[in-house]
């Protein structure tokens, strides 16, 4: 399936200012910055997370632990799939046993790779808590799963896409939402 | 990330790529192994067995390891125990087993070949755990991984192969896969144990171990096989130790610190000193870790996917 941008959700600016909200809603939920811990899921979600503990940084003067997270190991859908995803190094640098842990990630879609982000930290340890913060939240869950923390809400049809862009791997810093180009 | 191989029966025409994306995928394991909890669900529902028809301990215990990381459910099969003394044949055998609905079969058997023509008559992924005198691509994946890991790179890596090469598996998977990415290979050893022809393979070869030690940044130190003692290759292992021996004092004479690696079993004392291989260039207990990490990306990338 081929995709083109049906319209621009998001610019530079704007992300930023999605991030600074993010980063701060972080925080007061929490009642402040104690046992907390961001866990970026690859590879939008780590570049997001990074982005999010520096805006912590700034106005709590302290940077947060930060760990990152690849779940193809616990992915459900590879043996349907014809191509296998490359596994990636799981880096989570401190322990989560009664950590407050927030899962970072770009977009939130079926909740499949947030079910198997869970199973994955549950291995890892028991944290006293986890919660979810997104960029996007497109809609279509297929499990009980909801984000703590949404940068935007933005109902898609099935046949469309939403694309998060961050310059530390794409060059640019902006979110689209895609349509099938027919 | 898929390989162009369905099944891993030898290193001998495995392109780069996959050898890559093995190392790849293997670096990323070897996390899982530092966890406490030392166990993923990536090959949950898949059926692994593993037949060995000669003995092994590390071999087969490593891949069972990989196996169960991997949440593989797991059969073992070993020749001694099993209906093959009663004479049946090796094919009987394992159509029987795989009327039983395997996914993966993990064979190690003394006849070289062996395991292709099992991949021949069986739908299931292969794995070759060694056969016969042929190859024994695991080990070298290993071993490859281990100086990848130490140097970065392989290529134009320069790598010694000392020992027995006539009768090592070993030997030979790690001259395909090292020609492969990039790498020199000089084999070592006496007259009687380097197989006529084995240049044509691009090796350079020396019967001399100083001068094999003179070209490597690391060497591959195989065991000399006690059990094919007394064909008339070796005069003594008294003989073999004086002048093929890796010893600390042979190793002293060149400025440059040699990295070593060995596929075990160790004789000690006669292709290698103790404290040759237990000192600070050794890389052997690497070796073993990351046996069972390639492994599991071996595993995962030949069984993960849909098939």
């Amino acid at each position: 399936m081929k995709f083109r941008i049906k319209s621009q959700l998001s610019d530079e600016k704007a992300m930023n200012r999605t991030i600074t909200r993010l980063a701060h809603e972080i925080v007061e939920n929490n009642k402040g910055i104690e046992d907390l811990c961001l866990v970026g899921i690859r590879t939008r979600g780590e570049f997001l997370a990074r982005r999010i503990v520096k805006k912590i940084a700034e106005f709590e003067k302290e940077e947060l632990p930060l760990g990152i997270l690849d779940i193809v190991m616990y992915r459900d859908d590879y043996r349907t799939k014809n191509r296998l995803p490359a596994v990636e190094i799981t880096d989570i640098p401190f322990n989560i046993d009664n950590k407050k842990l927030v899962l970072i990630d770009d977009v939130i879609y079926t909740g499949r790779t947030i079910r198997a982000a869970l199973d994955a930290l549950i291995d890892l340890g028991r944290p006293s808590g986890i919660q979810l913060a997104v960029m996007v939240d497109r809609g279509h869950r297929e499990m009980p799963i909801r984000p703590d923390y949404v940068g935007k809400n933005c109902p898609t049809a099935a046949n469309e896409e939403i694309s998060v862009k961050v310059k530390e791997c794409d060059g640019v810093d902006v979110i689209d939402l895609m349509e099938e180009d027919k | 990330m898929n390989l162009s191989i369905d099944h891993l029966l030898g290193l001998k025409g495995v392109p780069k790529e996959d050898l890559n994306a093995i190392f790849d995928t293997a670096f990323s394991f070897r996390e899982v192994l530092d966890r406490p909890i030392k166990k993923v669900p990536t090959l949950k529902g898949i059926t692994v067995v593993n037949l060995f028809f000669e003995n092994s301990t590390r071999t087969r215990m490593s891949f069972e390891l990989a196996e169960k990381r991997l949440s593989a459910d797991v059969m073992n099969f070993s020749a001694s125990s099993s209906s093959l003394s009663k004479g049946e044949s090796l094919r009987d055998t394992i159509q029987n087993l795989f009327a039983m609905k395997m996914d993966v079969v993990v064979m190690r058997h003394p006849t070289p070949g062996s395991v292709k023509l099992l991949s021949q008559f069986v739908d299931a992924v292969v794995i070759n755990a060694g056969d016969g005198t042929h190859e024994h691509p695991t080990q070298a994946i290993l071993d490859m991984m281990s100086l990848k890991e130490k140097f970065g790179t392989l290529e134009d890596l320069n790598v010694a192969i000392i020992g027995d090469i006539r009768h090592s598996r070993v030997a030979l998977s790690n001259i395909y896969g090292l020609k492969t990415m990039g790498a020199n290979v000089m084999l070592c050893g006496p007259p009687t144990f380097i197989p006529y022809g084995i240049e044509s393979l691009g090796v350079k070869i020396t019967y001399n171990v100083d001068e094999a030690l003179e070209f490597a940044d690391a060497i591959n130190v195989l065991r000399i096989q006690k059990e094919r003692q007394g064909k008339g290759l070796l005069p003594s292992l008294r003989e073999y130790r004086n002048v093929y021996g890796i010893t600390r004092e042979r190793l002293a004479k060149f400025q440059k610190n040699i990295t070593i690696m060995h596929p075990g079993p160790i004789n000690r004392g006669v292709e290698i000193d103790t404290d040759v291989a237990d000192g600070s260039n050794s890389i052997i207990l690497h070796q073993v870790l990351n046996g069972v990490a390639s492994r599991m990306a071996i595993l995962f990338l030949l069984a993960g996917g849909k098939r």
